[in-house]
């Protein structure tokens, strides 16, 4: 049978060997934690403790700040010790919270609700924006604001993403494997929540273990299906996947609930489970530290806050002199200047690069080959976009489909002439998002 | 003291094809052709073809420097052009025209524009055009015999009527002296047929005679093995097709353009290439797809990346538009072939397809 797929994309070397077959490890807990205020799409939070507070693993620290925005939570329990400028999970600054702990991982109380499926969909919203769950795949959006369309817009199928398409990431590869119930779950009880009828998990096909685990999961669900996928890059966006799975075409500029879809990550819906039943909320992730330097790759159970420099430590730490360090996959994660930053909700991955493939090569003339205009997932012109925003030239940069672009990075991958697409891409977003104001 | 690492925009992965290897990988699959050549012309073809690939490295180096700008000539891409220029010349050609011809192609066709990447029409066409109008007789007779074969491709053109010779000396020389195309060209000319012969009639039949043979499956068999006249690079179908294959087996270039393009060579031509009085046949759009610079044309001149267009919708177009003018050329102009003037024209038509063939990005509705 032909998999399902999307049109264009690229096919990078999956690199998930370092990584795959290591069980989810939960590692010690850090000494020091920073909470970043911006760890999500919206407005920052808002501190609510002050340098000096006492907090316990899984108070509030912060609070939303709109609509679209997000509660933070405390990830151990000890001392706030400075709110200030720390590295962040893209490689930049930004206001967070310190916490230094005190070792002993005092806990707010959780309960366990039994009938947790029968509560009021209202109440089950309520947790899951207490418990502070954004995306877990990498963007971050809110989880309650997704889970909460307009009145006019039905929503008939809720998608699992569990392609994870970025090469070396395992995280929720591993999750699927060994939390598959709770995922499950999950995903029931988003769809309730949405009164969606069906669920689909997409999984590409280079995870046949956990396609097996959830086909064996679902069998007596006749409303899930799990897809699977043909491999490719970037299948795991949200457009992509959604075409892969249902044919259905999100249009441009849209929002997914424009067809009737809701797409979130596995590991968003085991948050959401969590959330609802036992009122926990999302203070620890699974984050894949790997790469050729790593001495002992493996996928770490790690509380949010927790430096990056801890993760690779317990790995063993490096065996070769390290180019760049990744949070996030390498098509579209985040260059770190230093091991300093700290894991976010949104960090699926850590990966570390050896000196040769961190290499920046020279940039050359484009060919007009077309490479990038055959690749591009959303059927764009790259080379012409590039061209347009190198010459200022804003209208043809939009015909070319500039804000179309989401930046999956297809389209440098494979350049020949290892043109920087992506960020010429980003620099035209940026200078005509100005322009605009 | 901290770890510092490399930061750069995502991604950070890169597959392994860069333009060095796409360039050196295109003169790779053009080898079987100089083989073939240095097999029927002897080492005058490798000669000039080095000629060429110098010349036109040469002529680049010194450009670049003149315009400060780093030089880029272990790119492969003016090596490839002054290769492509030569397999473009005969093999009786003096030295100084691969020479003359590379560096016109790269100062004309490709510097002055700025660089790779940066040229309206193929430079190595461009070449070939600058070398037609300058020294024509040198670029059109004077084709040298290949070892085991003939000029024509008829492959006893002696035995075409009994005794040809005595017959209609004109004729003779015709089947003797040309390319396959020429002979074409000429046959289609009714002034030469009606002066085959006193008898009208007699000199019809010897043209259809000599076109059946011109056309016929041991023709053709030379035709694809190349033991005929022609230019260096072109004669060869063979060892074309086989360097095709590499080059579509690695992706570096795309089926459409060749596909369309001889595609619409092949059909035009069974209808529109019979000779007057010669019915349909299913070897004639053969003996066209096969002669002349078709092959060398399709698969690795009218897919070089820079003038063609980057949709896909539009190399179709191009492909088309290129088989339409080949075969108009080739029958109703005035040179015996036309793939290397249909090329430059659809070259000049480049940005017009394009900007009307722009994609509708993924979710756009057209409008």
């Amino acid at each position: 049978m032909r998999l399902k797929t999307f049109p264009g994309g690229v096919h990078p070397p999956d690199e998930k060997k370092y990584s795959a077959a290591m069980p989810i490890t939960e590692i010690p807990l850090p000494q020091k934690v920073c909470i970043h205020l911006s760890q999500h799409i919206g407005s920052p939070s808002k501190p609510i403790v002050a340098v000096g507070d006492e907090v316990l693993t899984g108070q509030k620290i912060a609070e939303a700040t709109g609509f679209v925005s997000l509660i933070q939570h405390s990830s151990i329990s000890g001392k706030v010790t400075a709110i200030d400028r720390f590295p962040n999970a893209t490689g930049f600054n930004s206001m967070a919270i310190q916490i230094t702990g005190d070792g002993s991982d005092k806990w707010i109380e959780l309960i366990d609700e039994q009938n947790f499926m029968d509560l009021p969909i209202e109440e089950m919203k309520k947790r899951i924006g207490d418990a502070g769950i954004c995306g877990m795949g990498g963007a971050g959006f809110p989880t309650f604001v997704k889970l909460s369309p307009p009145a006019d817009k039905p929503i008939d199928t809720v998608i699992l993403n569990g392609v994870e398409c970025e090469p070396y990431l395992t995280s929720d590869h591993r999750l699927m494997l060994e939390k598959g119930e709770e995922i499950i779950i999950g995903l029931k009880l988003i769809m309730k929540i949405l009164c969606a009828e069906k669920g689909m998990i997409g999984i590409e096909a280079n995870k046949p273990d956990a396609i097996a685990k959830m086909q064996e999961l679902t069998k007596n669900e006749p409303h899930i299906e799990v897809v699977t996928l043909k491999l490719r890059y970037p299948q795991g966006a949200e457009k992509q996947l959604i075409y892969a799975a249902t044919k259905r075409k999100v249009p441009a500029g849209g929002l997914p609930l424009e067809v009737g879809i809701v797409v979130q990550n596995v590991g968003t819906a085991f948050a959401v489970y969590e959330a609802i039943r036992y009122k926990k909320p999302l203070i620890q992730r699974i984050i894949t530290v790997t790469g050729s330097p790593v001495v002992n790759p493996q996928n770490l159970l790690a509380r949010i806050g927790t430096p990056f420099s801890e993760l690779v430590d317990f790995c063993g730490g490096t065996k070769e002199e390290v180019g760049k360090v990744i949070c996030g996959g390498p098509m579209m994660g985040f260059a770190l200047p230093s091991l300093e930053a700290t894991v976010g909700k949104g960090s699926g991955g850590l990966v570390l690069l050896n000196k040769e493939t961190a290499r920046l090569k020279e940039e050359g003339n484009c060919l007009r080959c077309a490479r990038c205009v055959d690749v591009c997932p959303m059927n764009l012109v790259p080379c012409m976009i590039v061209s347009a925003v190198k010459y200022d030239n804003q209208k043809l940069a939009v015909s070319s489909g500039l804000n179309d672009c989401m930046k999956c990075g297809a389209c440098a991958y494979v350049c020949p002439a290892q043109i920087r697409l992506v960020q010429y891409i980003d620099t035209g977003k940026i200078r005509y998002a100005e322009a605009k104001k | 003291m901290k770890d510092r690492f490399i930061v750069s925009p995502a991604p950070h992965f890169h597959d392994q094809t860069t333009t060095k290897n796409v360039m050196w990988n295109v003169v790779l699959a053009l080898t079987p052709a100089l083989i073939f050549a240095i097999y029927f012309w002897g080492f005058k073809s490798l000669l000039l073809t080095l000629l060429g690939a110098v010349s036109a490295m040469v002529t680049e180096a010194i450009i670049q420097k003149l315009r400060k700008v780093p030089i880029t000539v272990s790119d492969g891409s003016a090596f490839l052009t002054g290769m492509l220029l030569a397999y473009n010349i005969n093999a009786g050609a003096p030295w100084w025209i691969p020479v003359l011809g590379a560096a016109f192609a790269i100062a004309i066709g490709k510097q002055v524009f700025g660089g790779l990447g940066n040229n309206p029409v193929n430079p190595a066409l461009l070449g070939r055009a600058f070398l037609m109008a300058s020294w024509p007789t040198l670029m059109t007779a004077g084709w040298s015999i290949p070892k085991g074969g003939t000029l024509s491709g008829i492959t006893d053109p002696s035995v075409i009527a009994v005794n040809l010779q005595n017959l209609s000396p004109k004729a003779y020389d015709l089947v003797t002296g040309a390319t396959p195309l020429k002979v074409a060209q000429t046959l289609r000319d009714s002034s030469f047929v009606s002066s085959l012969s006193a008898n009208a009639e007699q000199g019809f039949d010897l043209a259809n005679r000599i076109f059946t043979n011109l056309t016929d499956l041991s023709a053709l068999k030379n035709l694809f093995w190349g033991n005929i006249g022609g230019c260096i690079g072109e004669v060869s179908v063979f060892a074309l097709l086989l360097g095709a294959a590499y080059l579509l087996y690695k992706n570096i270039i795309e089926w459409r353009i060749p596909l369309f393009y001889i595609g619409t060579v092949f059909v035009l031509s069974f209808f529109l290439a019979p000779l007057k009085g010669s019915g349909f046949s299913p070897l004639l759009p053969f003996f066209h797809i096969f002669s002349g610079g078709l092959m060398l044309g399709a698969f690795f001149m009218a897919t070089d990346y820079t003038t063609t267009p980057i949709t896909k919708s539009g190399r179709i177009i191009f492909a088309i538009g290129c088989g339409i003018l080949t075969v108009v050329i080739r029958l109703y102009g005035g040179y015996p072939e036309g793939v290397s003037y249909s090329i430059l024209f659809m070259n000049v038509l480049t940005p017009l397809i394009d900007k009307f063939n722009m994609p509708k990005a993924f979710g756009r509705v057209k409008k």
